[in-house]
């Protein structure tokens, strides 16, 4: 009897379709949301993220509706994100369908944002997700996707947030992200020892191997990607069987 | 028949309606003393504060309805916040008092594991368990709760280890309750629903 491992796609969305882009930039289509979260559901994600990237005010009903179309797809766990800057922004996701709501610039520019959250949903429902980028010895939190710097060290803020009340971290590495060449294990573990709620480790992800390193080394407690799960190269049912060899604790579905 | 599923505005409450749609079972909102008085399956679901609960229920009126349908035999299930609220109190509110329907109290998993106790895990059956049936011991089931019924007592049918035992999934009679979210638990959430509704017909 353990904890499983959580394997987590992500749908990053314009409000309407799943896009993606490379290090934050160059989008383009990659998907329906609700067809992607039902193929994910029957190949055995253990959750699933969506986020609006674009986040702009006059697309918010259409990123609802998404949410709404979405959950009623699934009996797994689903965290809405991505321009969440208010208790009623986060309360229009939560009654939208979303179990947990990620919150990212918002909450570093007014770290209280967390603490409201978590006063009204329960830590559980609320993930603090950090875009960090290395900076010498250490890692910058970033912030408006990753293309401006917030001044401050990312395992500060994990330790910040968690104490705040956030109950997960979603721990993204701006350097690695879209990359395909492996998890920022540094920067997982070092956010992963600094605080006592799960950590999901995000960017980079390609090859079964690179889950396996960012579960062992890197200390992680579920472990989030996209296009590759998108793109069919990494298909999640495979990915898991392969976990499971390698003696990590993931729940098997088949 | 049909499900009364209590609303004093669980987060979860859409997709536990949405799990028993699935299985072709009506359910409706209950808000109100009465409609617990004439309910033939209550469903108390629950994410987030046990206080919201708790004041909820009082708020509305809806405390003694509950144990008195209890006591009348409804089958009743409850769901996370909804499995601990039946306990005589909760760590996590310490000034409140809960529907005392089982002894005990519910306390804070140990700091010695990340908390939340977040995501998948597994089952130790204690005894034969009718909201099991059908289910294999590896079946996963979708966690998410930081307090927890440790220490289980007789009513405990299964129980789950997560830096303590605590009992996951509780029976007595007509009364059931479970740690963990059916709603969020994939196939393996969903015969637990299956297997209320068998035996609330």
């Amino acid at each position: 009897m353990t904890l499983a491992r959580r394997i987590i796609p992500c749908l990053d969305t314009d409000g309407a379709r799943v896009v993606k882009g490379i290090n934050f930039a160059g989008l383009r289509d990659a998907g329906d949301p609700v067809e992607l979260a039902a193929r994910y559901d029957a190949e055995g994600a253990d959750e699933l993220v969506v986020l609006d990237i674009a986040a702009s005010r006059d697309r918010r009903p259409t990123f609802l509706e998404t949410i709404r179309r979405v959950a009623a797809e699934l009996a797994i766990p689903l965290t809405a994100g991505g321009g969440i800057r208010t208790l009623e922004d986060a309360r229009a996701v939560v009654r939208a369908g979303a179990d947990k709501v990620t919150v990212n610039t918002a909450a570093v520019e007014r770290a209280e944002l967390i603490a409201e959250l978590a006063g009204e949903f329960g830590s559980q429902a609320v993930v603090l997700a950090i875009d960090a980028k290395r900076a010498g010895e250490s890692w910058d939190v970033r912030v408006r996707g990753g293309r401006e710097s917030a001044q401050r060290d990312a395992i500060y803020w994990a330790r910040e947030g968690v104490a705040l009340g956030a109950g997960e971290i979603l721990i993204t590495s701006v350097d690695r992200d879209g990359t395909q060449c492996g998890f920022d294990i540094d920067l997982t573990s070092a956010i992963a020892r600094s605080v006592t709620v799960p950590v999901i480790a995000s960017g980079g992800a390609k090859t079964p191997a690179h889950f396996v390193e960012v579960f062992t080394a890197g200390g992680a407690d579920a472990a989030l990607a996209a296009s590759i799960f998108h793109e069919r190269i990494q298909p999640i049912g495979a990915l898991k069987e392969f976990l499971a060899r390698e003696g990590i604790a993931v729940r098997l579905t088949r | 028949m049909k499900v009364t599923i209590l609303d004093y505005g669980a987060g979860n409450l859409p997709s536990v309606e949405r799990a028993f749609e699935r299985l072709g079972v009506a359910t409706e909102r209950a808000t109100t003393p009465e409609s617990i008085s004439r309910a033939s399956a209550i469903v108390l679901p629950g994410v987030g504060h046990v206080a919201a609960l708790i004041r909820a229920l009082d708020t509305l009126g809806l405390r003694a309805p509950l144990c008195e349908a209890v006591r009348r035999g409804v089958p009743f299930l409850g769901i996370c916040l909804g499995l601990q609220v039946l306990f005589a109190s909760s760590e996590e509110a310490p000034e409140l008092s809960g529907l005392n329907l089982f002894d005990g109290s519910v306390r804070a998993l140990p700091s010695t594991v990340k908390l939340p106790h977040m995501g998948w895990n597994q089952l130790r059956r204690a005894r034969e368990s009718r909201l099991l049936r059908g289910l294999t011991d590896d079946a996963w089931f979708y966690f998410a709760h930081s307090y927890a019924a440790l220490e289980p007592g007789p009513g405990a049918a299964a129980t789950c280890t997560y830096g303590a035992e605590f009992s996951a999934v509780i029976e007595w009679d007509n009364l059931f309750a479970v740690q963990f979210h059916p709603e969020k638990s994939g196939s393996s959430g969903a015969s637990v629903f299956a297997n209320f509704v068998e035996m609330a017909i």
